[in-house]
Order: structure tokens, then sequence, then C-alpha cells
């Protein structure tokens, strides 16, 4: 019923507004069309500067309202960068946008058609024209130059002592790897996947690196120690989107990507910063994955290298649930089967 | 009538096209209802079918963004009459993500295709080209009329795929793969990605067959005199449209056909190692690559952007330079800083790749590249303030939406200056601020350059005037509600909200925008409302409109204005009258038009 009434009325307002526009177009053929259109373009001149200072200071409310919402401080070393970028494009871009507004809409009200003035004949000047293409050219020099200057700050190689963990998408969850004591990450192929026998990622369990490799489902960083994600994905594109540390990359089913970025703060840290005891950093999903898209989330924590440490000790290698859950009576201790691999490994190793 | 085979000079040609056009003007054959305005291969015709084919498609898609801001705006609460209208599809009054993503895809997909590219190239290419550069016609009439009923024929699929029961495509717009490839993945990537493929393949099929035409007639079928840099901006800027259409579309097709293979054939062009969780199994397919399809699909992506902007751009620097009694400024940079815009356009897809893992070298070329773009488009942006600068202007509703354009057209642009930069699209991309980004410049100004286009050109087209006043509220209401809806959004992007995003409440970081969200779905639905007004306008004025009484009623100088008020198929009842001069003499020695047909004066100065 109230859905029917919404209906009556914007059908009734449209009718009206219909009528008064009919009406209009009669009145002024009555009074004259040229009177009438003199008229009506002195109110368009008046409302396009009354529009101009209007939004102006509607950009200026509106940056007021939201600028405690976005951005805060970049969580990583390499998102500092990103941020200065940021400032100087909006310097550059903010000065250009208020002088060519305002110059548009100025002329717009100043030029309006008005019987004492002729239309100056003016085709083309091609100093004016050489000094406009030149200084955008340099500006924009002057930005390519910067914003590639820390593209490959950015993108350039890891730095040797960078942790590892290997990131894999699929619909709707994040699941993360870490490579164990051995550091290093065990192989595997997608056709191993057996969720169902706790092997999510398809591990090759006689592969001895596997042995202490730790899924994960919250992704646990060391705060100042530069990390390096190993990204995947079992099905569609999905994209590891990190927005406090400002980091993104596309998760790809059968190419994996890599980023890497040096987090600042713990987890503690940035709650105490931002004033938001429940803060917590968010891993999203950035690239369309299906009907679970808006719900793929994970959580990042920060945390001191001690905390790290526990933390990681605690958790038990994949391969020690795998084989718990298939011959429990064999793995009763599952710190024994790290400590065998661990040995398995040291062999190989030698 | 074939000018390709004629090894004569030019003016030859069209002399000889004229006589045979003149005879066949003698011996008018009787027109049914059906040739007329069905089958129709008059191109003025063809230019209103494609118009009106267009606003129903722009009702539909504008109609979905109503739909999904409604949950956006308001996620949780309950709207029963969309149950009434989509059953499971809004269960409760609720719409459902799947729903969600189908109708974002389509409002993409129906946007930038069926509406800004079919419903503005294929509206003003038809109407314009023959018009201003003076032909009798298209260089082929019935693939002109095929250019249109192929499209009719990709809309009819495109419609149909909304109602299949696993419901239309629903991977985005941009339809990646593996996405777009997996049924069991995704319940839009049943038979609903089938019809998306085959829709948009018979899409790409009439775009050619219109480009080739509009490229050839303007090449070939120019009046006596009208030489190349004599012709309106609006006609170099649907060329260098076709250009992009014609070199661009083909690649696309290539990439949806081996979408299509890989979904029906078993091909692996696009899949490798997938498990799907949902089924708990693993396909055969090896060796393919996702990222191939985001190549093939961003070589036509990107130009597609300008394909869409580039009309606009044409039909508003001559409304501008009419309105303003000015000669449009820099007429050379102007088509200079098209054609720029058209080199560049192919040399920048893989901006839109920045996060894919592309080589970090390869996408600094792209940067480079990108962000040169800027230079022409700065070009254009001063050219036309100082178009208006010193001029005596009229606001007409199509003066209005021309400075509108430009007003949008720099907001867009400068955010793309953020974008195109890699380092700053890491924390940008696929954020609220691309969304922004692209609807001021890409959607919402092209519909400004297409609204002026319909005000400025619906006397020619139906010999009636459109009612300003009605004119003036839809200006207004869409030119404040688009700042609205689409300023405030950067903010979201800037806060790292990502797009594609249906509900934000389970979010720690992302859910503080409610307030904003609200606003802007109330904004977006009064725009709708007003554009619906504007329609409304539209079809009544082609009826009921005030009737044109002048054959020039803007004081214009191209030659559409020397056709008959309601022109018959052929454009002029005498011979095609002949061009002397440019088309922006506005203003020049005191006298306020000089026609392009008005030869040279004695001592009347060069421009």
């Amino acid at each position: 019923m109230q859905t029917f009434f919404v209906i009556l009325i914007l059908a009734f307002g449209f009718l009206i507004t219909f009528q008064i526009a009919k009406a209009s177009e009669y009145v002024s053929v009555l009074r004259g069309e040229e009177k009438a259109r003199k008229q009506t373009n002195r109110i368009n001149a008046f409302l396009l500067l009354a529009f101009l200072i209007v939004g102006l200071i509607g950009v200026y409310y509106c940056n007021e309202r939201l600028k405690g919402k976005i951005l805060g401080e970049a969580a990583s070393l390499q998102g500092e960068k990103i941020d200065t970028m940021l400032y100087i494009t909006l310097a550059i871009t903010g000065i250009v946008f208020f002088i060519t507004q305002i110059l548009l809409f100025w002329f717009s009200f100043k030029y309006q058609e008005s019987d004492n003035r002729k239309a100056y004949y003016y085709p083309h000047n091609n100093k004016l024209e050489i000094i406009w293409t030149v200084i955008p050219a340099i500006a924009l020099t002057a930005l390519v130059g910067f914003g590639i200057y820390y593209w490959f700050k950015i993108t350039g190689d890891a730095p040797k002592d960078a942790m590892e963990v290997e990131v894999t998408g699929s619909q709707f969850k994040w699941e993360f790897r870490y490579p164990g004591r051995d550091g290093v990450f065990g192989k595997k192929y997608y056709k191993n996947i057996k969720p169902e026998n706790n092997n999510p990622l398809g591990q090759l369990w006689d592969d001895p690196y596997n042995h202490d490799d730790v899924i994960t489902t919250e992704l646990h960083l060391v705060v100042n120690k530069p990390v390096r994600l190993i990204i995947g994905s079992k099905d569609v594109v999905h994209d590891v989107g990190l927005t406090q540390f400002r980091m993104k990359m596309d998760a790809v089913p059968g190419t994996p990507t890599t980023m890497w970025f040096t987090p600042k703060f713990t987890t503690k840290q940035m709650a105490e910063k931002s004033g938001d005891p429940d803060f917590v950093y968010e891993l999203s999903c950035d690239q369309m994955c299906g009907k679970g898209h808006f719900s793929m989330r994970g959580v990042v924590i920060v945390e001191t290298q001690e905390e790290f440490d526990r933390w990681v000790i605690s958790q038990k290698p994949q391969y020690a649930i795998a084989h718990q859950e298939q011959a429990p009576q064999k793995t009763t201790q599952p710190a024994d089967t790290t400590n065998k691999a661990t040995a398995v490994v040291a062999e190989i190793k030698k | 009538m074939s000018n390709e085979i004629n090894p004569h000079g030019q003016p030859e040609i069209v002399t000889r096209h004229d006589i045979h056009h003149d005879e066949h003007h003698v011996h008018h054959h009787k027109e049914t209802f059906i040739t007329k305005y069905i089958f129709s291969q008059d191109h003025k015709t063809i230019g209103k079918q494609f118009l009106i084919t267009g606003i129903a498609w722009a009702i539909i898609g504008g109609l979905f963004s109503v739909l999904f801001r409604l949950q956006l705006g308001f996620p949780g609460q309950t709207f029963p009459i969309l149950e009434t209208f989509f059953g499971r599809y809004a269960r409760g009054g609720q719409i459902q993500p799947e729903f969600y993503y189908a109708l974002i895809t389509m409002h993409g997909t129906v946007l930038v295709f069926f509406v800004l590219t079919a419903g503005l190239s294929g509206t003003f290419a038809n109407l314009l080209i023959p018009l201003q550069c003076g032909a009798r016609d298209m260089a082929s009439p019935f693939l002109n009329m095929l250019s249109y009923w192929f499209f009719f024929l990709a809309s009819v699929v495109m419609v149909s795929s909304l109602f299949v029961s696993t419901g239309p495509a629903s991977g985005g717009w941009t339809m990646y793969p593996p996405l777009s490839a997996l049924g069991a993945a995704n319940d839009g990537s049943k038979l609903g990605t089938d019809l998306w493929l085959v829709a948009m393949a018979l899409f790409v099929v009439s775009s050619l067959l219109g480009g080739l035409n509009y490229i050839s007639t303007i090449l070939n079928m120019r009046t006596k005199g009208m030489s190349m840099t004599r012709l309106p901006l609006t006609i170099w800027a649907l060329f260098f449209t076709a250009i992009l259409g014609v070199l661009s579309f083909p690649v696309l097709l290539s990439g949806f056909i081996l979408l299509l293979f890989d979904r029906n054939l078993g091909t692996s062009f696009y899949l490798s190692d997938i498990f799907i969780s949902q089924t708990g199994q693993a396909l055969p397919n090896e060796g393919g690559s996702a990222i191939l399809y985001q190549h093939l699909f961003w070589f036509l992506g990107h130009p597609e952007v300008y394909i869409i902007i580039l009309p606009s751009m044409g039909m508003v620097s001559e409304v501008l330079a009419v309105n303003s009694r000015k000669p449009i400024f820099g007429y050379m940079a102007m088509v200079g800083s098209l054609f720029a815009i058209t080199i560049l356009a192919f040399l920048v897809w893989a901006h839109h790749m920045f996060v894919t893992g592309l080589n970090p070298f390869l996408g600094s070329i792209f940067v480079l590249l990108t962000l040169l773009i800027a230079v022409p488009s700065a070009i254009k942006v001063f050219n036309w303030l100082t178009t208006l600068w010193r001029g005596n202007i009229r606001f007409t509703p199509a003066t209005l939406f021309s400075i509108g354009f430009v007003s949008l057209f720099i907001s867009g642009g400068l955010t793309g200056v953020f974008l195109g930069n890699s380092t700053i699209d890491i924390h940008l991309h696929d954020t609220k601020f691309i969304v922004a980004h692209f609807h001021i410049v890409m959607g919402v100004a092209s519909f400004f350059g297409m609204f002026a286009g319909v005000y400025h050109w619906f006397p020619k087209m139906f010999g009636r005037y459109l009612n300003n006043t009605l004119g003036f509220i839809h200006f207004w209401v869409t030119m404040i509600g688009a700042y609205m809806i689409f300023w405030p959004m950067h903010y979201e992007g800037l806060a790292g909200v990502p797009r594609r995003y249906l509900d934000l409440s389970g979010w720690h970081n992302f859910n503080k925008f409610v307030e904003l969200n609200k606003m802007i779905t109330v904004v977006s639905i009064i725009v709708f409302a007003v554009q619906l007004l504007f329609i409304f306008n539209f079809f009544y004025s082609i009826f009921k409109g005030r009737k044109v009484r002048h054959q020039n009623p803007w004081g214009a100088n191209t030659l559409e204005w020397t056709t008959p008020i309601r022109p018959g198929h052929g454009n002029w009842t005498g011979e095609i009258p002949e061009v002397h001069r440019w088309a922006y003499d506005y203003g020049k020695d005191g006298r306020e038009f000089i026609p392009q047909t008005e030869p040279i004066g004695k001592g009347e100065g060069h421009h």
C-alpha cells in the first residue's frame, strides 16, 4: 500500500511538472519568444555561477565530513610511499581542478548572451596552445617520474631476510601456508586437493619439505619484518587487498603472483593510534569472484617476533593433521611427526 | 554507385553520386510502412531506431542501478515489492547476492555497450555523418540497415538471458574467466553467460558493419568542397570512434570466442589448475592463462571508453561553438588531440592490469603512455574554455549539457591521473574510487554529450522542439545529482572500500559509510526519475512538441541545417550544396554566422 502511494505521488509530481512546463511554453509564445528566451538565459547563467559557488562549498563540506574516515596512517613502509605519491598527485590535480572549474563556470556566467556584446572571433592562437600543451606535459612528466620511481621500489625484489607466506584464495575464503622450520614450502599439485582428507592445498605428502608446513586461517606477520606473499587461487581470480598496508595483488589460478611489504605497526599499536580498541587489519577480496565476493574476508595480525614465534609453534603442521585423521594410532604425538620431518629434511640437506 | 572502382578524383565521385540520386528522387518509389519505419535504409531513420532502442536499454540499465543501490543504501531492509516482481531473486524482499551480481553485470554491459556505444555512436554517426558531410545516405545503406538489425538481434538475445532459470550472466561486465567459464562456480556462468557471449558477438558484428560504413562514408562521400579540414568536429570525432571500433572489436570477439570454446568444447585457453570446492572436483584443464583473457578484453575495453567519449566530445565542441556564437578555438589542435587520443587508446590497455602480476617494467611503460593521454585531454579542455571566453552564450539545454560535460570531464579526467599511476593504483584498484572515476568521466559525461546531441538535433530528427522547461529541470537535477552521487564515492574508495560489495556490515574498516550510502541511493533514485521525465518529454515532443518553423533554428553553419525542416530520404531536394569554408565562421567580420555553403567573399579575412 505504501509503495502504491509513493508511485501515485511520483506520477502526480510528474504530471504537475509536465503541466507547468507546457504552460511555460505557451506563456513564452504569448509574451514573445525572444523576450522569454532572454529571461531564461539570465536565469541559467546565474544558476551556473550559483552551482560553482555552492559546489565548491559542497566540496569543502564533503571533505570535512569524510576526511576522518579515509586513509589513516599507512601501516607499511611501502604504503607511506603510496600515500606520498597520492598527496603529490592530489596537490597538482587539485590546483588544475579549481582553476579550470572556476574558469568554466565564470566564463559561462560572464559571457552570457547580451545585446551589447558581440562574440569575439578568435579561431586560434598557436602560442597559447603551445603553452597549454607544454605545461601539462611537464606536470605529467614529474608525476610519471615520481610514480615509476616508487613503483620500482615497491615492486622490486624483496629483501633476502623477508619471511614468506603462501596465500591461497578460493570461493570464499583465504588460507595461509607457512613453510615451517625448514623455511621451504613443500610441493603441491592442484589435483591432490582433498579437503575431506585434510589436504586443502594439494600438498604432496612424499615431499619432506611439506611435513612441517603449517596451514592457518589467519595471516600472522611480524612487525618491521619484510614479508613476501606468494599468492595463488584454487578456482577463480581473487585479489589480496590489504587496505591499511596499501597493498593489493591478484590471486590467479595457475599463475602464482607475489608481493612484499614491511608492516610498521602491530595490531595493538594500530588500535592505539586509531583510537579504536577493536581495530583489526582486514584482508579483502578485491576481484569479483562470485556470490560470496563481498564476504571473502581474512584477518591479519601483526605482532612482535616473540608473539609470532609463540603462535607459530602452537600450530600443528598440516601433514600431522592429515595423517592423524587417517591413522590416529600411528601419530598420537604430532610434535614427533614434526621432528621426524625435520630430521628427513636435515638428511636431504646433507 | 560503387565509389571504390571510380579511378577519378573525389569531386567527380560526388557529382556522379548526385546525379544518380537526383534521378532516384524523381522516380520516387512508393514506401510502405515497413520500408519506411522498420527495414528502412534511410540513415536518419536508422539513427532514430538506434536512439529509441538505446533509450529502452537505458531505462533497463538505469533501473538495475536503482535496484542495486537500494541494497547498497539500505542493506538488511526489506522491500516486499521486489519479491512481487523478482520472486526468488528477492526472497523476503531482499536482493539476493546472485541477483545483485547479475544486476551490476547487466547494468555495466547494457550501459557501456548497448546505450553508450550503440545508442550514442549508432544514433549520431547515422544521423550526422551524411547530413554534415553532404551525402544523400551512407556508403552502403543496406549494410547500415543490417548494422541496426544485428544490434536488435543482440538485444533480443541479451534480454532473453534475463529470463533463464539460472539467471543472467553475473561475472561482472568484464566477464573475467575462470569465474565466467565455470558454471559450477557461479550460477550466472551457466546458460546466462553463453547467451551473454552470443549477444555480444552479434553486437560486435553490428558495430563493425556500422563502423566500416561510417569510415567509408566520411572518406568517400563528402560533398564538393568539403575537404577533411572543413569537416565539423562531430564528424572527426565519429570518424576516429569508428576507426577505434573497427580495429579493436575483432580482438574482443576473439577473446569471447575462446571463452565460448573453454566453456563448451573443453579447451584450456584461460583455464589452469582449478579445483572447484562446491563440487569437490579438480578440472583436467592445465596450461591456460586467465590473464590472456584480460589482455584480449582490455585491448578493446580501453579503446571502448574512448569509443564512448569521443562522439560526446565532438558534439560538445559543435554545440559550444554554435551557442557561444564563436568559432571553436584551435580547430586543428582539437583534431590533433582527437588523433592523439585515438593512437594512445590502443597503447594503454594494461593499466587495467597493474595488480594482476604484470611484469613491473611493462607496468611502468603503461604508466607513461597512460598519463600521456592527459596532454591531449588537457588541450581539449583549455580549448573548450577559450571557446566560451568572450562568447555571447545562449543557454539552450544542449549548451548546458555541454558545459556540464566539460565540468564532469575535468573532474573525472583528473582522478584518472591518480589511477593511471601504477603506484597509486595499487591502493585504489578495484575500489569505489575507480567506480566514481569512470562513472563521472565515461558514464555521466558521455551521457551529457548524448543529451546535448539529442536536445540540439531533435529539431532535425523530428521537426519539433523538445520542451525547454523540462530540459532545464532535466539538466539541473542530473548535474547536481551526478556530483552528489559520485563525488563522495571517491572517499569510500580512498578508505579502501572494494567495488562490487553488496553489504559492508561484516567489515570492521569499511562499515563506516552507512549514512553516505543512504544519501547516494536516495539521490540516484531522484536522478533516475528525472531521466524518465526526459524520456517522457522525448516521446511527447515527437508528436506534440512545438513545431520547427525555421530551417536553421540555432543559426548554425553546418550542412544539416540547409536541408528541408523534415528532410526525406536523400536529404536535399535539389542538388547537394557545395561547401566553401570551414564550419566555424561565427562572429566573423561582424556577421553572426556564415554558413559553410556561402562562398568566400572578396577581401574576407582568412581564418
